[in-house]
């Protein structure tokens, strides 16, 4: 079971969490103004990266959060958790 | 005491204190502090067992957990049968009761070793090859068979009877092992105060030292210095010690599964103690001092009752005071053999020979043997052995006669096990000298010490233990040096070939694999060692290949003509040694399994003869079955007085959600299909919530208590589901909006009546508000039965009806005010089941029933929820792609059978004609289908590609037996100008 650390209450178990999928995925402030094949690749397309993954997790059964987590994919390390909103911290 | 192969003196254990067990029934008796396997070889019992697959007979080979043969069932008792266990890690108790296994009609004479004869035809991969025809006969015939004839002890029918409990527990350090480098680390680890765990598997901590009779650690024998740590860690009071105690998994970030047998070693337990505890320890470093494993060597018939590991039957000697035989052969290629020899030889046992497979054997240790007259062959292996139930005598290659023995000890080398090391994501690198992987990159927090980082040396493994406790806790090694006197310097050959060509040489005992069985694997072409193992079984199921992995990669590395790094390691999987279901389950069994929600009417629905059914983790009651009445006439009854009278059904379920902010109609806005701005206080409206993607996800009705306050209410199996949506957008694309969402599902009970005397039923137990003057679709705060209540006019039956919010503790009181004020009405108890039948009759549709999440608004004829208005909210944008809008997309249709007493099936499939032709186009399926109690017919809604556009037209539904017609209509079956809603 991972160690996770929410950037609101710290290091919690794997199962107080809820994973969102990718992270940095903005809905269009607009969706009318997007072309059908823009606005099905927000739906649907999404990296799916072997290495370091940004993705949006929920402190579900804490304080309810979500934040975005930067986690390898391939030694399911994770390498840095950060607030909604902030940049994605570089992998490296 | 008869024990013919107990030494007088010497030993861990108590001679002072006998304990009767039985084994197959027959009775010995052994000691206090022995296992069933000490025991057991000092009854001179070595045939404990017959093997998986050949049935041969097998013995004792190991002293630990690595024991692949002498796997029994202990027996306390219905629901306290336990198979598989092995009987060098049972502890022995009074009045044990120990079973062979895999044998009929008994050990000594077993009908099944028939397969031995048969061994040709058994090979690797036999069953894929020989029963392929036909098909049909395997699951009838060859498997069963195959798995009645192989095999492990059978699993008991009766409930578990005890007890097991989980413990959750954090530490700076956690020491697996309990041996000298485990002491030392924990020693270290604990001397400024951190918690340590020290867990160990076996009876007592202490590993090695446990038989440890020659060797002093700084001045003192090694039984005080281990007496003395014991004590002073005890001292200590953050280190806890845990005996018994087997680390089965290491998982990430340091969390690691303990498995602590807290009763099993007792004969008559404490019942207030859990059997076995679960500990989940999250560490943050781990030392890992899990020791070696000693090697056997391969050679045809290399699995004689008789034939053990070189050093296990030393263990036996010095810890439990037990001969391993009297007559004994020692084969080695590693120097640690000579010192079993040495002191089975000082014990008084007849050292038959020692053939060293190395050409000059030349060690310190060697040369004590050689000084003490036993008889030493250099460059001699086994060619071969003789005795069917127990070792008669051993072939020396290049000499002509047998040796006689009853003896036979064998030392491959030693094998750190690196099996937690490498669950822990640390990579292994292959040391040549000793012939074993060993750890090379440790993950985070962990490190090895001892001789499962390949320090075999007494010294070495106090030193390097200790320093691994240091760094563990403050980051650095400080040196400290540990004095060992008394130990001889070991050599080792490294690993050697082996060299099988003929008989049955095994690899892995547990599994019966032989070196033909992997000849034949490489030669058919596998070449991955996952694959070779997979094929061969070897090194798979409970034993994880601990004596015979190595063996095994030596042998398809010297097949595949490629060196042993080269050909790799197999996955090392969890758990190290089998764990009970009882013990992973813990508490959550049978009413603890999963959580029960209950609404706050649930007894009143108990003692009136509800019948109750699972909706998520709630129960609820389906109907209200009178007596003489099954649940088709109450379900009938209870429709009929809905629809004629007036019904009550407990709707406390239902998700609530109340959404509160000066922006809380902004964001409802964004959120749902309707438009939410224009809703003034005290109306309420029903309302789809859409996915991003445009298809449905939920439904409720939306209701206005203020211009910044909002009660939301959602289906009930998606509560939890929409309110994690809800924050979703919250919190992240709309964050800007000042509003805040509070799941009020517990805090609110729900009793909707309904039918045309609702309002004669509730409207004198109101106050402060004209029910009357209440239109459809309206809320108000009011009393009801003189408690606060949010009274809604709503309905999901179509006849006239109220929803009455109360307070969860006051809804029992409201419903018995209720059901005293419609007694006139003759006011009936409806269920889900009615509920069901009546939302159906009025074309309602059911999230999860009707949906499925690829079902859109427009699908279920509801476009006019969804507003046009709106520059946006979510799913809007989704709703005109163009695979949206096309108009073969399924919609929901009614369908009427020609014979209206035929109730469909739901999930059956429509096309168009009653005869297709295979593959039919399938035009879509049933969602929803009930007998109607209003309209005296069936009824069934579907999901139809371009549904609404075949109405009056005839499908059919194909089932094995018939073809039922049916006929498209529009999905409102019952007033379909709702005259009653209005009403």
């Amino acid at each position: 079971m991972l160690l996770i650390r929410c950037p609101f209450c710290g290091a919690r178990p794997e199962n107080e969490f809820s994973p969102g999928g990718e992270a940095h995925i903005a809905r269009p402030p607009d969706p009318s103004a997007v072309d059908d094949a823009a606005w099905t690749d927000f739906l649907y397309m999404r990296t799916n990266p072997k290495g370091a993954h940004a993705e949006r997790w929920r402190h579900t059964h804490g304080c309810g959060r979500f934040f975005n987590c930067l986690r390898d994919t391939v030694s399911d390390k994770i390498v840095a958790t950060y607030p909604v909103g902030q940049q994605r911290p570089d992998a490296e | 005491m008869n024990q013919p192969f107990r030494t007088p003196s010497g030993g861990r254990i108590r001679r002072d204190r006998p304990l009767a067990f039985t084994f197959d029934g027959q009775p010995y008796t052994g000691c206090e502090n022995d296992t069933l396997a000490s025991a057991l070889l000092a009854n001179d019992v070595h045939l404990v067992a017959r093997s998986f697959k050949y049935h041969r007979p097998r013995g004792i080979v190991a002293a630990g957990a690595e024991e692949p043969n002498a796997l029994v069932t202990i027996d306390r008792g219905a629901g306290r049968i336990t198979p598989n266990l092995r009987a060098t890690q049972v502890a022995l108790y009074d009045g044990l009761q120990a079973h062979s296994q895999n044998r009929w009609p008994s050990l000594r004479c077993d009908i099944g070793a028939m397969a031995d004869r048969l061994s040709p035809l058994l090979s690797a991969g036999f069953y894929y090859k020989t029963f392929m025809w036909p098909p049909a006969l395997w699951q009838r015939l060859y498997e069963p068979a195959i798995r009645a004839a192989a095999g492990l002890g059978r699993a008991p029918f009766a409930a578990d009877a005890d007890r097991y409990l989980h413990h959750f527990a954090h530490c700076e350090v956690l020491v697996i092992g309990g041996g000298p480098a485990g002491l030392a680390a924990a020693l270290a680890a604990s001397a400024h105060g951190a918690r340590v765990i020290l867990c160990d598997e076996q009876e007592e901590i202490g590993g090695s030292l446990l038989a440890e009779t020659e060797a002093t650690i700084d001045g003192k024998p090694a039984a005080a210095w281990l007496d003395a740590t014991l004590a002073t860690l005890g001292a200590r009071g953050a280190v806890t010690l845990l005996p018994r105690t087997t680390a089965f998994g290491c998982f990430p970030d340091n969390f690691i599964g303990l498995a602590q047998r807290v009763t099993e070693h007792l004969a008559a337990p404490d019942p207030g103690l859990p059997r076995e505890r679960l500990w989940q320890v999250r560490a943050a470093a781990v030392v890992l001092a899990a020791g070696a494993i000693e090697r056997p060597l391969v050679f045809p018939h290399n699995d004689r009752p008789g034939i053990m590991l070189a050093d296990a039957a030393r263990v036996y000697l010095q810890r439990y005071g037990v001969k391993a035989g009297g007559r004994v052969v020692v084969a080695t290629t590693d120097d640690s053999a000579y010192r079993a020899a040495l002191a089975l030889h000082q014990a008084g046992v007849t050292i038959a020979g020692i053939a060293d497979a190395r050409a000059a054997p030349g060690g310190a240790a060697v040369t004590a043997a050689r000084d003490a007259g036993l008889p030493v062959f250099a460059g001699t292996t086994i060619a071969g052995t003789s005795g069917r139930l127990r070792l008669r005598d051993v072939l020396l290659s290049g000499r002509p006669a047998a040796l006689p023995c009853d003896t036979l000890l064998l030392c491959g080398g030693w094998t750190p096990s690196v099996h937690l090391f490498s669950q822990s994501r640390g990579t292994l690198r292959f040391d040549a000298a000793i012939g074993a992987f060993v750890p090379a990159g440790a993950a985070s927090g962990v490190q090895c010490a001892g001789a499962c980082a390949g320090t075999f040396d007494l010294e070495a493994c106090l030193d390097t233990g200790y320093a691994a406790g240091e760094a563990a806790t403050r980051g650095h090694a400080a040196p400290r040096r540990f004095m060992v006197l008394g130990t001889l310097p070991r050599g080792t050959s490294g690993m050697q070939p082996n060299t099988a060509p003929h008989g049955k040489a095994f690899v892995d005992l547990q599994n019966d694999v032989t070196t033909k069985d992997l000849r034949i694997a490489t030669r058919e072409g596998f070449r991955s060692i996952e694959h070779v193992k997979r094929y061969t079984t070897a090194g798979m199921a409970t034993d994880q290949g601990k004596t015979s992995n190595l063996n095994a990669l030596a042998a398809v590395a010297g097949l595949l003509g490629q060196p042993v790094p080269a050909v790799g390691h197999t996955t090392f999987r969890m758990p190290y040694t089998p764990v009970t279901f009882g013990t992973l389950a813990g508490a959550a069994r049978g009413e603890l399994l999963e959580p029960v929600r209950q609404t706050p009417l649930h007894d009143w629905a108990a003692s009136h003869g509800a019948v109750f059914e699972d909706v998520g983790a709630w129960k609820r009651a389906r109907c209200f079955p009178r007596a003489a009445e099954d649940e088709p006439a109450a379900v009938a009854r209870e429709c009929r007085a809905v629809r004629n009278a007036v019904g009550l059904l407990d709707a406390s379920t239902l998700g609530k959600i109340e959404v509160v902010g000066p922006d809380a109609a902004e964001f409802l806005d964004l959120l749902y299909t309707i438009d939410v701005a224009s809703l003034t206080p005290g109306r309420c409206r029903y309302a789809l919530l859409l996915g991003e993607n445009g298809f449905v996800l939920d439904d409720g009705i939306v209701a206005r208590l203020a211009a910044d306050r909002f009660h939301v209410t959602t289906t009930t199996g998606g509560a939890a589901r929409v309110l994690h949506h809800m924050e979703d957008y919250r919190q992240t694309e709309f964050s800007h909006l000042r509003v805040w969402l509070t799941s009020i599902t517990e805090q609110w009970g729900v009793v909707a009546v309904q039918g045309p005397r609702a309002r004669d039923v509730i409207a004198p137990l109101v106050e402060g508000i004209d029910v009357a003057a209440m239109p459809h679709m309206s809320v108000r705060a009011c009393r009801v039965a003189g408690v606060a209540a949010r009274l809604f006019r709503a309905s999901f039956t179509g006849a006239l009806g109220y929803e009455i919010n109360l307070p969860a503790g006051f809804t029992r009181s409201v419903w018995d005010a209720l059901c005293a004020a419609g007694a006139p009405f003759d006011i009936t108890p409806y269920g889900t089941e009615a509920m069901h039948v009546l939302r159906a009759e009025k074309g309602f549709f059911m999230v999860g029933q009707e949906t499925d999440g690829t079902v859109t608004p427009d699908d279920l004829g509801l476009a006019w929820m969804v507003s046009k208005s709106k520059r946006d909210f979510v799913g809007k944008r989704s709703l005109v792609l163009p695979d949206m809008v096309r108009v073969d997309r399924r919609q929901l249709v009614g369908l009427l059978t020609t014979d209206a007493r035929v109730v469909l099936e739901v999930g059956a499939q429509l096309v168009a004609t009653p005869q297709p032709g295979v593959p039919a186009a399938m035009l879509g399926h049933v969602t929803s289908a009930y007998w109607s109690e209003t309209l005296q017919r069936s009824i069934a809604l579907a999901l139809v590609a371009g549904g609404r556009a075949r109405l009056g037209s005839t499908l059919f539904v194909p089932l094995p037996d018939r073809v039922i017609p049916v006929t498209v209509t529009r999905p409102v079956f019952h007033d379909r100008e709702g005259t009653r809603l209005h009403g």
